[in-house]
């Protein structure tokens, strides 16, 4: 048997992170709202099958860069992005990329759950159906099925999948919304504060549910809390005042980061 | 370094900063005394050592809880929670000094009367001279808290094993010359031991602080020169 040492482990896992293929590429992202830039020549990768967390104080861009991998941006008018950001290989601000398509391979979860006022079954079976991704009812029930099972809910939710969603508690609506993002099979699930509107307890179902997400799914979240980025992420990019500061493995950045401002954050200190 | 945020946390980390130097203070004066009381046969000092130990003991308890209190309320990162897992292992090794301090001292009954010769008293003074030396310049640094000094000292305990080598030899030679040097010797033995373990610890306290002020193990082996391990042949 092949004993490694403690330390050769641990470096063949930060050879692993470093060989991780990038799933997003962004270069060199900027965004206006009108006269007022936010973003300044951002240029943060995003690796496959892992769970990267956006720090930052309030109005630091981590929000404005989340929706710009997705171009939630174009719902807000004035808003002007620029630079060059691929999934894959392919460039999402080419003009002949389907927003809607690519809206389903890069989900999102809000920071307040929104679900349908829907049955929790409809809830689920909406984006399959209006991406056409299930014709027969026994295709949406087994995609309703494996969506709520992905998310944790299914065995809370199994008896009354025809009950209202929004009939749920916070947390259960907004592991209801992750299914929801789950079932039209996304390769990549934006997170903007989760689990901001929860309580600690629906906080940590959240929480490791996003710990099983990350081996079929890539995921970005953007989060306040300084303990639930260490917790979830591997890798964590410090924003602060439009500007990527830092990007780092999340162990590095929580016991020693690089820079001085990234440190004054994440201790609560005066910058 | 900039003020937190609440105010109330920098107090607590400053109370564990105040609480380390008054046990490295503390575990100073027991050392120096310890040795005082040696050389002097002096038992009322030696006393007084022993019973100061408790005082070492209780503030290292004090400030192990403080830790976890502080550790449980802020979940500190980075810098802050170096500086709390800090304090708990100078703290630990502060504590240790202490008994090193006070096992000395207990054997100055044995040793008292037995006559030490002036010669091993002097070697014995200049070990506890160059530990405490070492044991107050890493106290200077830990409020300074510079990696380059704390690197300096980690790399000045060799010349304490040195030193602790030939007093080793020195003592095995009064043993080898008279049978009834054995027992003062061998107390004498242990004294030095406990010095020179002194020494060990400060360096300990360096590498902490090291790591501390910059979150990476200082690097290369620690400088080693106590052969005492492999001596003790007769032919040696």
């Amino acid at each position: 048997m092949n004993i490694m040492s403690e330390a050769a482990v641990e470096k063949a896992l930060d050879q692993k992170m470093n060989t991780v293929p990038y799933k997003m590429i962004g270069k060199d992202v900027s965004v206006y709202y009108g006269e007022k830039r936010a973003l300044f020549d951002v240029n943060l990768n995003i690796r496959e099958n892992t769970v990267t967390a956006l720090i930052g104080p309030s109005g630091c861009g981590k929000s404005t860069f989340l929706r710009t991998l997705n171009r939630m941006n174009d719902t807000i008018e004035n808003c002007r992005v620029t630079g060059k950001i691929t999934l894959d290989e392919d460039d999402i601000y080419d003009p002949t990329i389907d927003v809607v398509e690519l809206r389903a391979r890069v989900g999102m979860v809000f920071q307040k759950p929104n679900p349908f006022p829907k049955s929790i079954y409809d809830n689920v079976a909406y984006g399959p159906r209006i991406h056409g991704l299930a014709r027969t009812k026994a295709d949406f029930d087994e995609i309703v099925e494996t969506s709520l099972q992905k998310a944790g809910l299914f065995n809370e939710v199994k008896d009354r999948l025809h009950e209202p969603g929004t009939g749920l508690s916070g947390g259960q609506q907004q592991r209801l919304c992750i299914a929801r993002a789950v079932a039209v099979s996304p390769e990549v699930i934006l997170m903007d504060e989760p689990c901001s509107a929860l309580d600690p307890i629906a906080t940590a179902k959240v929480e490791e549910l996003i710990h099983e997400l990350r081996t079929n799914f890539t995921i970005v979240i953007v989060t306040h809390s300084m303990q639930q980025a260490a917790r979830v992420s591997q890798r964590t990019a410090m924003f602060h005042l439009g500007n990527l500061v830092e990007e780092n493995d999340t162990d590095k950045m929580f016991t020693n980061p690089d820079d001085q401002r990234t440190q004054d954050y994440i201790m609560g200190r005066f910058g | 370094m900039s003020m937190h945020i609440m105010s109330a946390y920098d107090e607590e980390l400053k109370y564990l900063t105040r609480r380390i130097s008054e046990m490295g203070g503390l575990a100073e004066q027991m050392v120096a005394e310890s040795v005082r009381a040696l050389v002097n046969s002096d038992l009322a000092l030696a006393q007084k050592v022993i019973s100061d130990d408790t005082i070492l003991d209780d503030a290292e308890r004090q400030i192990g809880e403080k830790a976890i209190v502080t550790i449980a309320k802020r979940q500190p990162v980075a810098a802050d929670l170096r500086e709390i897992m800090g304090s708990i292992r100078i703290a630990a090794d502060l504590e240790r000094v202490g008994d090193l301090g006070k096992n000395t001292a207990k054997r100055v009954i044995a040793v008292a009367g037995s006559g030490i010769p002036r010669k091993l008293a002097r070697g014995l003074e200049h070990l506890a001279e160059l530990a405490l030396v070492q044991l107050k310049e890493v106290l200077d640094v830990y409020a300074s808290r510079s990696p380059e000094k704390a690197n300096s000292i980690r790399e000045r305990d060799e010349e304490i094993d040195a030193i602790y080598t030939s007093l080793f030899r020195e003592l095995l030679t009064y043993m080898m010359e008279d049978p009834r040097n054995i027992t003062p010797c061998t107390h004498l033995l242990f004294c030095a031991k406990n010095i020179e373990r002194i020494g060990d610890h400060a360096t300990n306290i360096a590498e902490t602080i090291y790591y501390m002020a910059t979150g990476a193990q200082p690097e290369g082996e620690r400088p080693k020169d106590d052969n005492t391990s492999t001596l003790g042949s007769v032919n040696d």
